[in-house]
């Protein structure tokens, strides 16, 4: 069953990728055919594609559910999987309102960024804790999941919104700061493609480590140290040692693997530029050219819409119901909880502003990113960085 | 202040901008604008209406959605800050030494800010406390002449009304069966018709405006609710710990209920039998499956005298465990977390030189005999006792409280051979023979340990409020955003039909629906003013 299990999520991964291409083929067919209204072949192609791989990836889901017994949202590979597949499942809803392909041109990248990410973590079926048994975490964490995939769907339109009304003949914050998003998405990449490069070739080293209670211990790195452990002592033969060291209170594996990650993405993106000879977002603008940027606007606006109820039911109360199940309080300032809370009040913040102070266009474009931004905050660094009672066991 | 009489007779309330009836624009200023501002219809806001005394611009202050947006930002902010190291509640050491200890300088200045304790802080309260009152006040001052300006609105619009819309569109004539035709489609996209004189209003989603007053009124109910905690009674809160085998009080039930522990019981995954899970495991180590304590709950029967053993009655039997509360008359307790304590030492009495022994004393830690009687001769009296050892400042052997943390004993020994006795103290690791050498000693033989359940005893009388504030901005946020309020004006004026629209959200969906609603009728989709404006200005 685990086994059926993975092989239904790399081929939803595979059909995903094609999809992708497939989309990128229904724009430029499009530019040839002028002025026609409706999907093109490759287009619909696309969609296809887009489902059957959702279907598989839902196949992925119920049958790691039935191998392990549990929801498989329990931990950072399963969740981020699943908020991929929530992203695609959002797409397609999005897509059956407003049927454009292009919005899947630059979701499915996203999606498959997102899962590729995910299968960086360990893959084991994992035990639950006994606090994580319960229903309401299955429900919460599902919930929360694909309101926030629907919020996310604003952040696509909002990046085609950019693309398309950013001026790049001339050099500004604007046309920096689209570029600076570019370049995330290349280095979430970057630490793909370098992390899996190493763990294909087996790299290990150990190092002998004082943390910051003076106790001495052992930390095994997947990728060559360039910021070691505090008074670090290289146990492995031939391994590489490291530049720098880092005081105890630095998690210097985790930062390793960020400067790895780092050095992949320059390294991506060099050869992106070297290629391309213009930025990636004035790379991009030819593709969005027959899009309305009225039509795209309300696209951002509707998925925040449609999203910020579904995410209050799942990120807030249904997590609340839970916490006062497991824990014996609704609510307990914990950084998970808190960074919900600043997600939440975001988007309000963002509905209000576009409300009442007619923040359309770019300015709320801007905010569908930045909003998507807390959202990654929150899945990302929440989980790894600033520990609390929802981080999920593991490194 | 004045009413204001509109041309076709409605009298709207002094502040008004477009008549509540037809629409006119009553306000001079309003009239400049190409496009009309529709957000609250133009009625007569009391912030936009009176800027005078204290109470206006207090009024005038929280009900302006800008003051709105900075509060929810600065609360973002904040509430983000509190997350850069953990909270107070979250350590185990005092703050003083903890934040600089593990976070250096900045840790001290965090401290120093009082972000260690940040939620509970007196401003971030206040935050909170102003969204509350924004949000009163933001929605009374909309709401009220919103709901009267909807409920006025004619058929039949003034000019100028309908040409300020942003899809509006002119046709030289229509005929009967093209006009019946919109209005049989009108309807089967649900929109309601009303009709006066040849003239056309089909209406839908009214009520989805009323959604995002419903949702901050389910806001201020939540609030309500979570700040009524404070008020005394409403609210419990505490730890209780219990034995293995022992009964106690449950805390503020006016000593109404007992709980009795009767075994506490700690699960862990097993690699060989939870074969799913072999892989994690062998990463992880071990792993906790279950923590549960099997409890007798017992409410007393009838008073009892103090000093009186209570007279219990058995209520149920339950197995607490994480996710599963045991609730009762409003109140519930968790299996929040266990330790294993000392429950009984036992030691031998032996002589030091042969180490020949003569008997063990097993001595219970809560409640040890006074002498232990070994027979032939031999007995041990405990002549002092101390559960959790220390030496007092003095330089005196004393207890810091009754839970036999470490125990020590002063023991006097008694022998055929030493009748009158040798004195020892035993502690943990370490013996003091205070009188000189002994000849005998207590020596050490091992330890029985107890389990004992930490519990939390919760009762919420707030809760109600918190969940239906809840649902309420859950009903009010839904019908916000997933419906729409839609109207279409199709008037016959000066020999023509003019179509208008307006659509407080979503209009590429509202143009696609009027399209439907007009096909197979000579009638033109009426044109998206705003887009055209835009258009021309984009070249
Ligand atoms: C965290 C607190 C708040 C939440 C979650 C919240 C939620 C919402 C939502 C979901 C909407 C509907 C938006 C839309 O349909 O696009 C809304 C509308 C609105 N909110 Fe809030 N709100 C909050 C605080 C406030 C505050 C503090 C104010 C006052 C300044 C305010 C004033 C308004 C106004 C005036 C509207 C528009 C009503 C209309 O145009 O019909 N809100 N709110």
């Amino acid at each position: 069953m685990a086994s059926i299990s993975s092989n239904l999520l790399f081929i939803a991964f595979i059909l995903y990728l094609a999809a992708t291409l497939f989309y990128g083929g229904s724009i430029k067919v499009k530019k040839d055919s002028n002025e026609k209204k409706t999907t093109t072949k490759w287009g619909q192609i696309a969609v296809l594609l887009t489902i059957i791989g959702f279907i598989s990836q839902l196949g992925y889901f119920i049958t790691r559910w039935i191998a392990s017994g549990h929801a498989p949202v329990s931990n950072m590979f399963e969740f981020t999987t699943f908020f991929g597949m929530a992203l695609v499942g959002a797409f397609i809803v999005i897509y059956f309102i407003y049927r454009t392909t292009l919005l899947g041109l630059f979701t499915m990248p996203v999606a498959l960024l997102i899962i590729a990410y995910a299968s960086m973590f360990p893959r084991d079926i994992s035990p639950l804790i006994p606090a994580l048994q319960s229903y309401w975490l299955y429900i919460h964490v599902t919930t929360a999941a694909i309101g926030e995939a629907i919020l996310a769907i604003s952040f696509a339109a909002g990046l085609i919104y950019l693309v398309k009304a950013i001026d790049q003949t001339k050099s500004d914050l604007q046309t920096f700061w689209l570029e600076i998003v570019m370049f995330t998405l290349v280095t979430v990449l970057g630490f793909v493609v370098v992390s899996s490069g190493f763990s294909a070739a087996g790299y290990h080293e150990k190092f002998n480590w004082i943390d910051k209670n003076d106790n001495q211990v052992t930390v095994d790195y997947t990728m060559p140290a360039i910021t070691g452990p505090h008074k670090g002592e290289l146990l492995t033969k031939g391994g590489f040692q490291p530049w720098v060291e880092m005081p105890a209170i630095v998690n210097a594996k985790k930062l390793n693997t960020v400067i790895w990650s780092l050095i992949g993405g320059l390294f991506l993106y060099s050869i992106i530029r070297l290629l391309l000879r213009k930025r990636i977002g004035a790379a991009l603008k030819p593709l969005v050219k027959n899009v309305k940027l009225d039509f795209v606007d309300e696209i951002s606006y509707r998925s925040v819409l449609i999203g910020f109820p579904v995410f209050t039911l799942g990120g807030l109360i249904f997590a609340m119901i839970w916490a006062q199940m497991a824990w014996s309080r609704f609510w307990g300032w914990d950084p998970k909880e808190v960074w919900a809370l600043i997600t939440w009040l975001f988007y309000a913040a963002f509905l209000h502003l576009r409300l009442s102070k007619g923040w359309h266009g770019k300015k709320s474009a801007w905010l569908g990113v930045i909003g998507f931004v807390i959202i990654m905050f929150n899945l990302v660094a929440v989980n790894l960085v600033i520990a609390g009672l929802h981080s999920y066991a593991g490194s | 202040m004045n009413d204001v009489k509109c041309e076709c007779g409605h009298v709207n309330p002094h502040g008004t901008v477009l008549c509540e009836a037809c629409g006119k624009i009553l306000d001079e200023q309003a009239d400049k604008n190409q496009l009309l501002d529709m957000r609250y219809e133009g009625s007569a806001r009391r912030s936009q209406t009176y800027n005078k005394t204290i109470i206006d611009k207090i009024w005038n202050f929280f009900s302006s959605v800008k003051v709105g947006v900075w509060l929810i930002i600065i609360t973002l902010i904040a509430s983000a800050l509190g997350t850069i190291f953990p909270q107070k509640m979250y350590i185990d050491q005092p703050p003083e030494v903890y934040y600089q200890q593990e976070y250096g300088t900045l840790g001290k200045i965090y401290y120093q800010l009082g972000f260690d304790d940040l939620y509970s802080s007196w401003w971030y309260l206040l935050l909170i406390a102003m969204i509350g009152i924004s949000l009163v006040i933001c929605s009374l001052d909309r709401v009220i002449p919103l709901y009267k300006a909807l409920k006025a609105q004619k058929v039949t619009r003034h000019e100028g009304f309908l040409k300020r819309q942003r899809l509006f569109g002119v046709n030289s004539d229509a005929a009967d069966k093209d006009l019946t035709l919109v209005k049989e489609q009108l309807q089967r996209k649900r929109y309601h018709i009303r009709e006066e004189n040849g003239n056309l209003l089909a209406e839908k989603g009214r009520f989805s405006r009323w959604g995002p007053y419903i949702n901050h009124i389910g806001l201020i109910i939540f609030l309500i609710g979570t700040m009524m905690r404070f008020i005394p009674g409403m609210y419990v809160n505490e730890n209780l710990w219990v034995r293995e085998g022992e009964t106690a009080l449950v805390p503020e039930t006016g000593e109404k209920f007992y709980i009795h522990n009767n075994k506490f019981i700690l699960q862990t995954y097993d690699k060989n039998k939870d074969k799913t899970f072999a892989q994690a495991l062998s990463k992880a180590g071990e792993v906790a499956k279950n923590y549960q304590s099997n409890v007798v709950l017992y409410e007393q029967s009838g008073k009892s005298l103090p000093g009186e053993k209570p007279k219990l009655k058995k209520v149920m039997d339950y197995k607490i465990r994480v996710n599963h509360p045991l609730s009762f008359d409003g109140y519930s307790i968790y299996q929040a977390s266990f330790r294993s304590e000392l429950s009984a030492m036992t030691f031998s009495l032996m002589n030091k030189q042969t180490n020949q022994t003569y008997g063990d004393v097993k001595i219970d830690l809560y409640n040890p005999k006074e002498t232990y009687d070994l027979g032939k001769g031999y007995s041990v009296k405990i002549l002092n006792y101390f559960p959790d050892f220390e030496f007092a400042k003095n330089g005196e052997p004393s207890t810091k409280s009754r839970d036999p943390n470490n125990p020590a004993f002063i023991f006097r020994m008694y022998t055929p051979d030493k009748p009158k006795g040798e004195t020892s103290f035993v502690a943990i690791r370490q013996t003091i023979e205070p009188f000189g050498n002994n000849t005998y000693k207590m020596a050490f033989r091992g330890i029985d340990t107890k389990n004992v359940s930490g519990f939390v005893v919760r009762k919420d009388s707030s809760m109600w409020v918190i969940i239906l504030g809840g649902i309420i901005f859950m009903i009010g946020v839904v019908q916000g955003s997933y419906w729409q309020h839609r109207r279409i004006w199709i008037q016959r004026k000066s020999g023509q039909v003019w179509i208008a629209g307006h659509t407080n959200k979503n209009w590429y969906g509202f143009k696609r629906e009027i399209e439907t609603v007009l096909a197979g009728t000579k009638l033109t989709m009426p044109e998206d003013q705003l887009q055209a404006g835009k258009n021309k200005e984009e070249g």
